[in-house]
């Protein structure tokens, strides 16, 4: 001690030596505080017996603590840093967190009653004290609606896109532009609405499954507009400008050069549009009808449908009606899950290569 | 070099110009262009016919859902012996009906808003959390999973929302009134049982709005040109620092739209709200006690036992909801398209 402090009593003018970097916080310290807040998230949950309540004390602990710590040991900027880092970390696990329950739940609920039985046999005869019946009928009815709004929405969103992109420049083309991108907007029970006033009241026909096409169909059009949209504008000009000087009539050229090399986005976008409508309930309460037995014929008398099984049987008074309810959903997830892994499979098989 | 290269150039394309003038080549292009025309231009204009129809189709659908929407509205309107707008009554039946959409428009409002400020923040927080903390390698993938938070069904989350999340809920709603009760809108006047109420229904619709708000929030962060945040980070910020003065400025305009998209979405989900709100006619702030409607909630729930008049109210509510989100959405519509002009003028 004394030493040194002779060596620096005898050069004055000697400064400190400069330090280039700052202090930071040991590495191993955050990953004491994430131990210690384990702990507390299990103390509360042992005193409260709640998941949740410990997940958030958790969580509050470690965001805290590990602040406190980087401001006493670093500075206030990086104290503020982890700070943003934390919170940032877990509105990502907030979001999560209702993913999984969902899923969980329902797998948990729905399994038990999901079986070839369930699939194979509908509503028809099943009284309230059956443990019996199952969803034929209401997939038959999803297939057909669904299948019958593509047939309209596809065609229809694919001409519109391919107009907006190879033809449209003028003020049309901006009109509906915007009009589509409004149509995204238009809540499903307001299509529903719709359908209803003009076909049903206007027309004159019947609730029917292909009323509920309708209202699906305009559910699905914006979207398949936009995707196609999207992916009509990666294809790149030189395939058009070279068919073009070929000879190729632009029609023709739209049809075999620019449609085949866009079609996998084109894909991905028709099955993501599909499983956004598959799942729609609010306007088939309005236009389907409720039919418990086995209807094939979309276009005349009552249908059912996977979501409006399940929003029916949750209101049933029977005892087994929330298995059925459970049993609905899950299938009705599975699908759609399946149709979304499936469209993004599509999508990244069949992906443009950008920038070659 | 190009100098001496220009001469024959010039002396190239005057020859081809001139062998193009030569009249037997314009006599054979000639001959083979006119059929030819024609033919690509029937072809053509057929297409270009069906493909501008379908664009008309989609414009007229759009005006359809207003005039129908307006006429049976008008329709319902007449026999309407309330005041449609000011009224939370909703008789459809009767002598002497009398319907207003007050206490619907209060509802509808109030569960979005709670929607909005849960939701918005959390979408920033994930939307960040995708662009710039996660690493890249994994940031797509995590992408996706928020992304199949929007495939899950309306009616899955009302099922889950009544049964699973509602009962777990009931501990919140007792110890928000507890501590905040003085807050009006936290007061509560039941001792309820129950936590089917505007609040849990504005919690769903956060989950719900979340993955929109997320994707579109997104999709602008990383559109934030690159070399801003390279600066930043280069005069000694930190990330979060770099974020405050790079990300969240440039961003600032897409995340408002982005939440203006999830509010229209949060304004007319029907399903999940109509299975998990103890609804009531009557209009009510407070948040806690079951109670309050919103406009797509009441449509589903009275659609299928109303009389010609009551579907025709229910019809001038849908109006009310129509309006309301077209003039959220076209809001959000055009601040985006601003902003795509202004990023592009920067690229």
């Amino acid at each position: 001690m004394s030493i040194v402090k002779t060596d620096t009593a005898a050069p004055p003018a000697e400064p400190k030596p400069l330090q280039l970097t700052r202090r930071s916080m040991p590495t191993w310290i955050p990953w004491a505080v994430a131990v210690a807040a384990v702990g507390v998230g299990l103390l509360t949950k042992a005193v409260q017996g709640n998941w949740a309540l410990g997940g958030f004390f958790a969580g509050l602990f470690y965001v805290v603590v590990v602040s406190l710590a980087s401001w006493q040991i670093e500075d206030r900027r990086r104290a503020s840093d982890r700070l943003a880092t934390s919170i940032v970390y877990s509105a990502f696990v907030v979001a999560v967190v209702p993913l999984v329950s969902i899923l969980w739940y329902t797998v948990q609920q729905g399994w038990e009653k999901l079986s070839p039985e369930f699939l194979s046999h509908s509503m028809n005869g099943v009284g309230p004290r059956d443990d019996k019946g199952g969803i034929y009928h209401a997939i038959i009815g999803t297939l057909e609606q669904v299948g019958l709004a593509g047939l309209i929405a596809v065609p229809l969103g694919l001409l519109t896109a391919i107009y907006l992109v190879e033809y449209g420049r003028g003020r049309l083309a901006r009109t509906i532009t915007f009009f589509v991108d409004v149509m995204t907007g238009v809540p499903s029970i307001v299509a529903g609405l719709f359908v209803y006033a003009f076909w049903i009241l206007a027309l004159g026909f019947e609730a029917s499954g292909f009323a509920g096409s309708l209202a699906l169909a305009i559910l699905m059009l914006p979207t398949v507009v936009r995707s196609a949209e999207e992916m009509l504008k990666l294809v790149p000009n030189e395939l058009r400008e070279a068919s073009l000087a070929l000879g190729v009539p632009k029609w023709r050229t739209v049809l075999k050069v620019v449609l085949p090399t866009a079609i996998g986005g084109i894909i991905t976008g028709v099955m993501l549009s599909i499983a956004r409508v598959i799942g729609e309930t609010a306007p088939l309460l309005l236009l389907v009808g409720l039919s418990q037995s086995i209807n094939t014929d979309p276009f005349s008398g009552w249908q059912s449908s996977i979501p409006l099984f399940v929003f029916d049987q949750n209101h049933s008074g029977s005892r087994f009606a929330p298995d059925r309810a459970w049993a609905a959903a899950l299938t009705l997830i599975i699908i759609v899950m399946l149709l979304n892994l499936v469209a993004r499979l599509i999508a990244r098989w069949k992906a443009p290569k950008a920038g070659r | 070099m190009s100098t001496s290269i220009t001469p024959e150039s010039r002396d190239n394309a005057q020859r081809d110009s001139g062998s193009r003038r030569s009249p037997k080549a314009d006599q054979a292009h000639g001959a083979d262009a006119k059929p030819n025309k024609t033919q690509v231009r029937l072809g053509d204009r057929v297409f270009l016919g069906l493909s501008r129809g379908a664009g008309i189709t989609l414009l007229v659908i759009m005006a359809g859902i207003a005039v129908f929407l307006v006429v049976k509205a008008l329709d319902a309107l007449g026999d309407n012996n309330g005041n449609f707008l000011t009224d939370s009554t909703w008789v459809t039946d009767g002598s002497k009906p009398a319907f207003g959409v007050a206490g619907l428009v209060g509802g509808t409002v109030i569960s979005a808003g709670i929607a909005m400020l849960i939701a918005v923040p959390v979408a920033v927080g994930v939307a960040l959390f995708i662009t710039h903390y996660a690493p890249r390698r994994v940031a797509q993938t995590l992408g996706y999973i928020v992304d199949l938070l929007a495939a899950v069904p309306s009616v899955v989350f009302g099922l889950w929302g009544l049964v699973f999340l509602s009962p777990k809920l009931l501990g919140l709603h007792t110890w928000l009134s507890d501590y905040l009760g003085w807050i009006p809108i936290f007061d509560k006047d039941e001792t309820g049982t129950t936590a089917r109420t505007l609040f849990t229904c504005g919690i769903i619709l956060a989950i719900m709005v979340l993955p929109i708000i997320a994707a579109v929030t997104r999709e602008v962060f990383l559109q934030v040109p690159r070399a801003h945040e390279e600066a930043a980070l280069a005069l000694g910020a930190t990330r979060w620092e770099m974020i405050r003065t790079a990300v969240l400025p440039f961003g600032k305009p897409g995340i408002i739209s982005a939440s203006m998209l999830g509010l229209g979405r949060a304004l007319g989900e029907t399903i999940a709200v109509a299975m998990v709100l103890s609804s009531s006619q009557e209009f009510t702030y407070k948040i806690l006690d079951p109670g309050g409607n919103t406009i797509a909630a009441n449509i589903a729930n009275q659609f299928a036992e109303s009389n010609d008049l009551g579907r025709g109210a229910l019809i001038a509510s849908g109006l009310v909801l129509f309006v309301l989100t077209l003039l959220v959405n076209g809001a959000a519509r055009v601040v985006i398209n601003r902003h795509k002009e202004f990023s592009g003028a920067n690229a």
